[in-house]
């Protein structure tokens, strides 16, 4: 009876079937998340001899780091162009976001939506061929353009293979990423506010600057971290519309782990990066508290 | 409950017409709206009566005719110069300020200093009970704090017209109650025009000076409370105010101001023509309507100071304060409803039991 009832009591309890249920996911998150992380955070204090990670616990790797110049370049690089690409893409998201909310009828918001998500159906890869052959390209569209009516004699150099070309690549790819949160959060304002504002005495524009925008904040605050987040480990763009011109983070993270194998220096660059995105980002939470306060 | 017509005219409708696509929302609304006055616009749903109040706050353009607020038509006036604040029904209280930044919201174009605007939010405060609340965050208020804080910010910027769109109807019963009862005291208090949309006819009745009575689109009657419970316009005003008995009726003859008029179970009666006959001649013939408590059960050794008929009870509800019973009149199969109330002393009656019913002729209305 002793040992029926334990187990009938575990199998009853509550906790027990919430844990059933989320450790698929669970394990999932240890073994392809966490465990890899801990590795490389433990592998930033090691050392790396001919490939071989020593164990010989020290700052070396990071005093490397922080004392070099082109380590202090790049990460620089990487900070402004993903937080040109995070501007770009939330204050170009912010109005196709108000309008499909505000102007677009009910019945037509998802078929808009759908729309809206249409790049996704694409790999980011193709994309980002497409952006480098076809419209920045030398053969392409703008440069034939240019040059078909005269304004140019050859092909121009300050669109490709250089920062600006990377962040008009990005901002595009990232754009319904940053629709999608800013559209929900002013989906949820309570259009009678907007008609109270007015009935205030305040026109459009004020009302939309003191309750649209402020209420709307959390998805632009939610639009901004998706966008930063990721951009700033971006590699993929860098080395193929950057022609490698213009590394940022990633490509010098993989230019240590597998082009000089020296996984304790790369380690050490990628918990510098998480360290520096978190800060940013948690900066930016603080700077934007008041926005995501309670509100019901 | 009365109120003086020699007031200035606060808000006018001339022959308004809202269409909706084909949906033809007002269909000519012509109306005054006096200033000091305390209006309602009563109907069911779907009758108009938002789009109406909303086409004075400016919220809701119309396909014709005239919106005029104190004399100015209100023709390409935008809602944020309109002299009118609403009172929203979802209370519309901006979740991200304080309970004083909503109050305020409206003084930013006001010259008065920063301590001078914190008094007057201070003072609209305590004119709706909420002293001291203003450094709360609004969204932890309950639906009656929302409410008053709606007020409030209204109220601060001393509209001309106060319009409130069913703004009791999320409450529950002892707070609505408690709340008309301060809306009044705060109407005669700040003298300002207040326009009440309401579904409820009892909150109409109680709150209201005047009440236009709208039912698709249109106005079927206005009137102050009294007039509206005791001759209604039309059996569908009857109905949607109240509890109304009705009986078929035949006029017998009409002359000289009276109408010799003939019902099952009362026989045959006369009324005064232009006091008690109302309405357009209807398909189903004329009615008699009269409310249930026009008629008396008499006990044993009473006697009718005027008209008595034999009747049987044929069902009783009993409300504690109050007795309903259903009643059919001898010769009648109308069952008709009889409020009696229960004073010391007097019996609560049992299903089947004959007795006699007193009624007055005065107090019925007949529907043409």
């Amino acid at each position: 009876m002793g040992n029926a009832s334990i187990w009938g009591r575990i199998r009853q309890s509550e906790a027990a079937s919430g844990l059933a249920l989320v450790s698929p996911t669970a394990i999932y998150a240890i073994l392809l998340l966490a465990a890899p992380l801990a590795t490389v955070f433990l592998y930033s204090f090691a050392a790396s001899e001919q490939g071989r990670i020593v164990w010989d616990f020290s700052f070396d790797n990071y005093i490397k780091i922080w004392t070099a110049p082109n380590v202090q370049l790049i990460l620089l690089r990487s900070l402004t162009v993903s937080m040109s690409v995070t501007l770009a893409t939330v204050l170009l998201a912010y109005p196709v976001a108000y309008f499909v909310s505000f102007h677009v009828p009910a019945s037509k918001k998802s078929i808009w939506l759908f729309l809206i998500t249409i790049p996704f159906w694409t790999s980011y890869i193709i994309r980002v061929f497409l952006w480098k052959g076809i419209i920045l390209g030398y053969n392409g569209v703008i440069n034939t353009v240019l040059m078909g009516i005269g304004i140019t004699d050859e092909p121009l150099q300050a669109i490709n293979y250089n920062a600006g070309a990377m962040i008009m690549t990005l901002a595009h790819a990232y754009a319904p990423f940053a629709i999608l949160p800013i559209f929900v959060a002013l989906e949820k304002i309570d259009r009678s506010l907007l008609e109270a504002g007015q009935d205030l005495g305040e026109s459009r524009l004020l009302t939309f600057w003191r309750v649209t925008l402020p209420l709307s904040m959390p998805g632009v605050i939610a639009a901004v971290l998706i966008v930063f987040i990721p951009t700033i480990g971006d590699y993929v763009t860098p080395d193929l519309i950057g022609g490698g011109k213009v590394p940022m983070i990633a490509n010098m993270i993989e230019v240590q782990m597998l082009k000089q194998n020296n996984k304790a220096l790369g380690s050490a660059i990628a918990v510098t990066t998480m360290l520096i995105v978190c800060i940013v980002s948690i900066v930016f939470l603080l700077l934007n508290r008041r926005f995501l306060r309670a509100q019901k | 409950m009365t109120f003086s017509s020699d007031k200035p005219n606060m808000i006018e409708f001339k022959d308004v017409h809202k269409y909706y696509g084909d949906y033809h929302a007002l269909r000519g609304i012509t109306a005054t709206i006096k200033a000091g006055e305390f209006f309602s616009l009563l109907g069911p749903s779907g009758c108009g009566k938002t789009t109406l109040l909303r086409t004075i706050a400016g919220f809701e353009g119309i396909s014709s005719g005239a919106v005029l607020i104190d004399g100015k038509s209100m023709e390409n006036v935008p809602a944020n110069v309109r002299p009118t604040n609403m009172v929203f029904q979802s209370y519309a209280i901006f979740p991200h300020m304080t309970v004083g930044e909503n109050v305020g919201f409206g003084l930013r174009k006001d010259p008065r200093s920063k301590a001078e605007k914190a008094a007057a939010v201070e003072e609209a405060l305590a004119m709706v009970g909420l002293k001291g609340y203003g450094g709360r965050a609004a969204h932890a208020l309950s639906g009656g704090q929302r409410q008053r804080v709606a007020l409030a910010r209204a109220l601060i910027l001393k509209p001309k017209v106060l319009l409130l769109d069913e703004p009791l109807s999320a409450l529950d019963k002892k707070m609505r109650e408690h709340m008309q009862v301060e809306l009044i005291k705060l109407q005669r208090q700040v003298g300002i025009t207040f326009i009440l949309v309401t579904h409820d006819q009892e909150e109409a009745l109680v709150m209201s000076d005047r009440i236009a009575v709208m039912f698709e689109g249109e106005i079927a009657q206005l009137a102050d409370p009294e007039t509206l419970y005791r001759k209604p316009a039309s059996r569908k005003v009857a109905d949607f105010i109240g509890t109304m008995n009705f009986l078929p009726a035949k006029i017998l003859s009409e002359a000289g101001g009276k109408a010799e008029v003939e019902t099952p179970g009362f026989g045959r009666f006369t009324l005064d023509v232009e006091d008690q006959i109302t309405g357009k001649p209807s398909e189903g013939g004329p009615t008699v309507g009269f409310r249930p408590e026009t008629l008396t059960i008499l006990f044993d050794g009473q006697t009718a100071p005027d008209h008595e008929s034999p009747a049987t009870i044929t069902e009783v509800v009993y409300y504690g304060d109050m007795t309903y019973y259903d009643i059919k009149l001898d010769g009648s199969d109308e069952p008709l409803r009889l409020s009696m109330r229960n004073v010391f002393g007097r019996p609560v009656l049992d299903i089947g039991t004959r007795t006699r019913v007193a009624w007055a002729p005065g107090a019925l209305v007949l529907f043409r």
